[in-house]
């Protein structure tokens, strides 16, 4: 795909019209500063190497998010292909990715032994802060963006996407949008992080990004200190950035949710404790890109969107999963013989929706379902009815076996204010939110036990940690 | 609380929570006429390991199902063996 004229990356920063930097906890990257007359534009991240690069397969392996962002803005455009490794790779999936990808150089910012073992051609180290850079070679590819997908087993699977697909969805830009300081509790080095990365870059904004074992109270009075004005995680991010005092602190005008179900309980929450800012919640995933954004406070999204298309954006329901077609949609796998979309053009999400009145909710994913003795569950339809009890912070629930019925939900349950061993106050609380799961769900999926535990494990990618069971 | 009592008392609570009328609770009580079907079962079994710190069931190494109330209330006792 050489010799393309479509805008990269870069583009987008020379033209920015103030002052605006991306800040992690140790640095502050200026990518444009018109006073100074200095920008990405006449700087590098690379060292000088970026002509060493140019047209290669390259595999960036940061450990900095700060140095994941600069080099993607160098490398769009000048690179033939990008894989973008996420945080929380395994080390034995490392080689079938370089494989895979057809990986011929490296950029990386730590000298960590991971992939020091693989022999690549080229090897360039990224680092901010920047240094002056005379020439800028031209625009010579329209890059693939490789992203792994979040499966949660196996081998991650790669997909396909570029530049004009990844911002497909940042088409309406609004005045405010160079004003904005943009934070993101997602890692942008996955889909929903990556996105806000590109809207701050695309949009003229600033970006206040985490640092690799910053605490979320930290993070969190650095975006106070920023005057972070949009702020996007996943419910679960939330749900744990709520339990901490240094929320107080921050003031978004604009408050983004994906990655997750978004229920009525957290939204409710957000709402709350932020009671002047816009509460959206996204629906996105790697592979069928960003399909839409639900701005009217409630959970689930209304059946019109269902049914018209918008933005480009089309959907349709297949035994209950969501099957979108998008101009922000992947174009395919790498290295599988699988097939993206369905014969319509459609990928299916695997996310199933269920329709009440005039609005569709999410009830869990299609492979996440517990059989109890015959009867499917969706342990997010549970997780949604014991969150709305007003001192829950956060629940899993989950399968148990059982020698009667094969499986059994029980829930892990975390208050929000906790309490020290099972005492009678305990034992109360979780007859009270037995008794909401009994008036609200059939029988079968009331839980058969609630723990009341600390915390819940959250992947790397932000979402809860679930086993399949 | 003994093993049996707190076993008499969960499938109290459970038949409870399952709208379901228990039968006269005695050593020869056949489960299958108890008055829980198998999914108060199932959640009689989740409650209990809470409570006393063992699935028999799922713990044993080939399948043994209870037929009356007393030999259920053994396995219990037992610790799963």
């Amino acid at each position: 795909m050489a010799g393309v004229e479509a805008p990269s990356l870069r583009a987008y920063v020379a033209n920015a019209p103030a002052a605006r930097f991306i800040w992690d906890r140790a640095a502050a990257a200026r990518f444009t500063d018109l006073d100074r007359g200095t920008s990405l534009n006449r700087q590098t991240s690379l060292g000088g190497r970026l002509a060493d690069l140019a047209g290669r397969s390259v595999l960036l392996a940061t450990a900095s998010q700060l140095t994941t962002a600069l080099a993607l803005i160098e490398l769009d455009g000048c690179a033939r292909r990008l894989v973008i490794l996420p945080p929380d790779i395994e080390a034995d999936h490392l080689g079938a990715v370089i494989a895979v990808a057809g990986i011929d150089a490296i950029v990386t910012d730590d000298g960590s032994q991971q992939h020091a073992a693989f022999e690549l051609p080229v090897r360039v180290s990224c680092a901010s802060p920047m240094v002056p850079l005379e020439e800028r070679a031209p625009v010579a590819f329209r890059t693939e963006w490789l992203l792994l997908t979040s499966g949660t087993t196996g081998t991650p699977k790669m997909v396909v996407h570029d530049l004009a697909g990844l911002t497909a969805a940042m088409t309406h830009r609004s005045a405010a949008d160079g004003a904005a300081i943009w934070g993101t509790f997602y890692d942008i080095r996955r889909y929903g992080g990556l996105q806000i990365f590109l809207r701050t870059v695309v949009g003229g904004a600033s970006l206040v990004l985490s640092s690799a074992g910053e605490p979320v109270a930290d993070h969190l009075a650095r975006l106070a200190r920023h005057g972070v004005t949009h702020l996007l995680g996943t419910p679960t991010h939330w749900r744990r950035a709520l339990m901490i005092p240094a929320i107080r602190k921050i003031a978004p005008r604009y408050v983004r949710l994906s990655g997750e179900i978004a229920d009525q309980a957290i939204l409710d929450a957000l709402r709350a404790v932020f009671p002047q800012a816009a509460i959206v919640h996204a629906y996105a995933s790697t592979e069928a890109g960003v399909a839409f954004a639900v701005n009217d406070g409630l959970a689930g999204f209304p059946a019109a969107f269902a049914e018209t298309i918008r933005d480009g954006v089309e959907m349709k329901i297949v035994d209950g999963s969501l099957r979108i077609r998008s101009p922000g949609m992947a174009s395919r796998y790498v290295g599988t013989g699988q097939t993206l979309a369905d014969a319509d053009g459609f990928v299916d999400t695997g996310d199933i929706v269920e329709r009440r009145g005039d609005r569709y909710y999410f009830a869990g994913r299609k492979g996440g379902i517990i059989n109890i003795g015959g009867l499917k569950v969706h342990p997010e339809e549970i997780e949604a009815v014991i969150n709305r009890h007003p001192q829950v912070r956060m629940s899993l629930v989950r399968p148990k076996q059982s020698p009667i019925t094969g499986s059994i939900a029980v829930a892990d349950v975390v208050l929000k204010s906790q309490v020290e061993g099972l005492n009678s106050g305990q034992i109360e609380l979780r007859d009270d939110i037995l008794k909401l799961c009994r008036e609200a769900l059939p029988r079968h999926k009331v839980p058969a036990a609630i723990r009341f535990v600390p915390s819940l494990a959250v992947a790397a990618t932000g979402k809860l940690a679930r086993r399949q069971g | 609380m003994s093993v049996k009592l707190t076993i008499m008392k969960q499938m109290e609570q459970v038949a409870q929570e399952h709208g379901r009328i228990l039968a006269p609770l005695n050593d020869e009580l056949e489960l299958a006429n108890c008055g829980l079907d198998s999914l108060g079962f199932a959640v009689l079994v989740a409650r209990l390991e809470d409570a006393l710190g063992v699935d028999p069931f799922t713990a044993a190494e080939d399948a043994f199902f209870p037929v009356t109330l007393g030999e259920f209330v053994k396995v219990y006792e037992h610790g799963g063996r």
